[in-house]
């Protein structure tokens, strides 16, 4: 998403120097009002009262709860959608089948869809009026009002990360060093491991960072299907609504730090998985549908 | 084969059967049920609210977004990198983040003594601040590889700045400025994070589509919540269906 | 071990890339498919990989039909013609590729590497990655990849496309001797007469998905079997429905009855070959191909006219 430090040019000159000053002014002045101040603001706001307050609530039970059930949905939907992603990229970039353009459609539908949308839809199937509502309930399993609806609604809004970033650099790596390991008598699986695999890791690696970025940032979708009831099924995002709206500034601004310096620490590896991938632009969009939106 | 099966049980479990049950739901009662779902005063001002401030957000996105392309391409100062990386703060935090982060500035208690909550100006800067990296990062590709030689060239034969602008620069990152347009809008179309917070959800005043949603959902007016869903959805793929065409067709046209 | 091709078709699309093609190899012969591109030649050599499926037809290596048997159990040794490196892994282990996905023993796998990469003159570079290797040394080190596993053929895809003149020519005379070494049964692709011609045991023509003529480069060269073959093996001069090789067209330093005028239009020196440009009496322009000393000695010039003895020309049905 980010792009290579662009280089500079336009002639000089006093008229143009002035004009280009306030360009730039008004430019930054607009990033540091809509972005810049707001950020620094909550920081501010968090540590103030130094950092006892802040310990305090970050170490709330339920604070702790809802950090370790961010943890939880992560730990489930990003391997899911790493695996399925892979896939996926691979049945677009490799495979020939009929239905490929509906493939490419359904992965970019998450990137269209409002997340109050797609909460509503996985309550339609496994919510109690649902498709499915009588059976789950007949059979003991809760999924709506629970982890395991959160689970579903995280790796929705998650899902075509991986595959996105993924098939530009399978495209561009070819076919050639298969077909070439192939012919030296490896398998499928071996050609993936060892040959596949390897030559788009940082495509993946990067497309990793996104689902991460957005499974804990989720909100919309997961407070349509957790019921948010406090300790059991508010994630860190839920937590900080939760906070806020109960009036408790110090607990909501805590968790929306932790949160933002997750957001920093993503940034970060972004720019640096960038340099590594540098051949390719990360804007050109992949597919017919919207490239990379969080 | 296993693979593949695993693949399609996933994807329906996840994507498919949620967005049939959606489709299905709302067209449960036929058109006349659904119509009226969605033309009820309610609805009607939130959809239309929506469009509205989307409008406005994406417009304003097309003039900052691509000056602050420009000065990231063209200009040289300190801290350049870092501002560029940040650009991509609206992606990576969580939206419900972005609320809170613009209210602790310009909400009650903010140091400027100015208070947007409850606003339709609170719900636009929440839609600005979510969609701010759509235009910038589309633009920037065009404008690095637009190597400036075309301006210098405008520039000796004559042509004031406004001119290069106006003449060379900006036909050049039309489609780009567009891409971003069209992107920012199917965004600002579902968002709901950013803006649940700080709009107050004010029905017939502050209330976007997504909260209306939320809250017939909360209502337990399935109907109701089906119906506004599926019209934001129909839009949004519009929008990029529209802009797939557009940049399908001009590939053609360059190739 | 023999390769054989019985009756192959291969249609992309609407395009037929290969039409009734039928072909054999010999045991440890060295073959070039020789040909202008989209003439098929790669595709055949695909389909005898095992990286193409043809749509109708057969493929036996060996006594062993092996059409519809997946490219990794066929026992070939394929190069391609960027060579397809493995950029993520050393010289050694590209090379060792082949033999790691056998589970072959370690000791094994090392000693054979090594081996290997003496033969194609790689030793010093093993820990190297390819991305720091010259086109040329990448060529050889694909070549050991795909000798190591011990094919039962070897199958190179434009070997020498993507190199230099002069790297060009040194790997083809190594590839000769290459071959003369290990004997394996050999097919390599190219489009280039000379490569084809300087390399291989036998040339196989090919033009619009078939093949035109198989044969001894001589064979070829002497009694092309249509104009296609005669205009693709070697240079020809074209006099309506006749072709004649221009180092058939003498030029005497006396007329006699067999000769015929001709005024020269240019002289083309290009060392040891000389290249004269003539116009004929009835106005038709053909170039001859003699040596130095033949202009030296009848000291030909431009603007000159000489007595020239065309040969018979060779009329194609």
């Amino acid at each position: 998403m980010s792009t290579e430090t662009p280089r500079s040019s336009a002639p000089g000159g006093s008229s143009t120097k002035a004009s280009r000053l306030g360009l730039r002014t008004v430019a930054l002045g607009y990033l540091a009002l809509l972005l810049l101040l707001p950020l620094a603001m909550i920081f501010y706001r968090t540590f103030e009262h130094g950092l006892a307050p802040v310990w305090k609530a970050m170490t709330e039970p339920n604070a702790m709860h809802a950090f370790w059930l961010s943890i939880e949905l992560v730990a489930i939907a990003v391997p899911l959608n790493t695996v399925f992603g892979i896939g996926i990229a691979l049945l677009l970039e490799r495979g020939s089948f009929r239905g490929r353009g509906v493939l490419g459609l359904v992965i970019d539908l998450p990137f269209a869809i409002s997340p109050i949308v797609v909460g509503l839809a996985l309550v339609l199937v496994y919510g109690q009026v649902g498709w499915f509502g009588t059976w789950l309930s007949e059979h003991g399993i809760d999924v709506i009002f629970s982890v395991p609806g959160m689970v579903l609604a995280t790796a929705f809004v998650s899902l075509p990360f991986v595959a996105r970033e993924t098939i530009p650099v399978l495209r561009e790596l070819g076919t050639d060093a298969e077909q070439a390991a192939a012919t030296l008598g490896a398998n499928a699986w071996q050609t993936f491991w060892r040959v596949t695999l390897p030559a788009i890791r940082w495509g993946v690696v990067y497309g990793v960072v996104l689902t991460t970025a957005r499974a804990l940032g989720e909100f919309g979708a997961v407070s349509v299907v957790s019921g948010r009831i406090e300790g059991q099924t508010q994630q860190l995002p839920l937590y900080v609504q939760d906070r806020f709206e109960n009036f408790d500034a110090t607990g909501a601004y805590t968790a929306a730090v932790v949160l933002a310096l997750l957001a920093l620490a993503t940034l970060l590896a972004m720019n640096l998985l960038t340099r590594r991938t540098r051949a390719r632009s990360k804007l050109a969009p992949a597919s017919n549908l919207n490239p990379e939106v969080i | 084969m296993l693979g593949r099966g695993l693949l399609g049980i996933y994807l329906s479990v996840l994507v498919v059967l949620p967005i049939a049950a959606l489709l299905a739901r709302s067209s449960h009662g036929g058109l006349s049920a659904f119509w009226r779902e969605v033309s009820s005063p309610e609805a009607q001002a939130a959809i239309k609210l929506t469009l509205g401030v989307s409008a406005v957000v994406v417009a304003l996105n097309a003039v900052f977004g691509t000056l602050i392309a420009w000065v990231l391409v063209r200009d040289e100062f300190r801290g350049k990198k870092v501002v560029n990386a940040l650009i991509d703060l609206p992606f990576a935090l969580p939206t419900v983040v972005a609320g809170v982060v613009l209210l602790a500035l310009y909400g009650k208690n903010g140091p400027l003594g100015i208070d947007i909550t409850f606003t339709r100006t609170a719900v636009a800067m929440a839609l600005l601040f979510v969609t701010l990296p759509f235009v910038t990062r589309s633009v920037q590709p065009v404008l690095l590889e637009l190597d400036g030689s075309a301006e210098e060239a405008a520039a000796s034969l004559g042509a004031s700045r406004l001119m290069v602008f106006r003449r060379i620069v900006l036909p050049a990152l039309t489609p780009a400025i567009i891409s971003g347009i069209a992107l920012s809008f199917a965004r600002a179309l579902g968002e709901f994070g950013s803006v649940v917070l700080i709009s107050g959800n004010l029905p017939f005043k502050t209330e976007v589509g997504s909260v209306y949603i939320f809250g017939q959902i909360q209502n337990e007016n399935l109907p109701a919540a089906a119906a506004v869903s599926v019209v934001l959805m129909v839009l949004a793929l519009i929008v990029l269906a529209a802009l797939s065409v557009l940049s399908r067709a001009r590939s053609k046209h360059v190739h | 071990m023999a390769i054989e091709v019985r009756d192959v078709t291969k249609r992309f699309g609407t395009f037929t890339a290969l039409d009734d093609v039928c072909l054999r190899v010999g045991d440890g012969a060295l073959t070039a498919l020789l040909g202008p591109s989209g003439s098929g030649k790669s595709t055949l050599l695909r389909i005898i990989a095992g990286l193409e499926t043809p749509d109708s037809g057969s493929v036996s290596i060996g006594e062993e039909e092996v059409t519809s048997t997946p490219a990794r159990t066929r026992g070939v040794g394929f190069v391609f013609q960027h060579y397809a490196p493995f950029k993520h892994m050393t010289v050694a282990d590209n090379v060792a590729f082949g033999l790691k996905v056998r589970r072959r023993p370690k000791a094994e796998v090392r000693e054979r590497v090594a081996e290997l990469l003496a033969l194609v003159r790689l030793d010093g570079l093993a820990q190297r990655y390819p991305s720091q290797l010259s086109g040329g040394q990448q060529q050889r080190m694909a070549l050991a990849r795909a000798l190591a596993p011990q094919p039962k053929v070897l199958l190179l895809d434009e070997p020498f496309g993507a190199l230099d003149a002069q790297v060009r020519a040194e790997l083809r005379e190594w590839l000769r001797r290459l071959h003369e070494e290990i004997h394996v049964t050999t097919i390599f692709v190219t489009h280039d007469q000379e490569e084809a011609m300087e390399v291989a045991e036998q040339i196989v023509v090919m033009n619009a998905g078939r093949i035109e003529q198989a044969g001894a480069p001589r064979e070829l060269y002497e009694a092309p079997r249509n104009e296609f073959v005669m205009s693709f093996v070697g240079p020809v001069n074209r006099l309506g429905d006749a072709f004649l090789r221009p180092h058939d067209i003498q030029i005497l330093s006396h007329p006699d009855e067999s000769s015929t005028e001709a005024l020269v239009r240019r002289v083309v020196h290009l060392g040891f070959e000389v290249r004269v440009e003539l116009t004929l009496q009835d106005g038709r322009d053909v170039w001859a191909q003699v040596t130095r000393e033949t202009t030296q000695e009848l000291e030909v010039e431009e603007g000159q006219i000489l007595a020239v003895r065309l040969p018979a020309p060779r009329v194609f049905a």
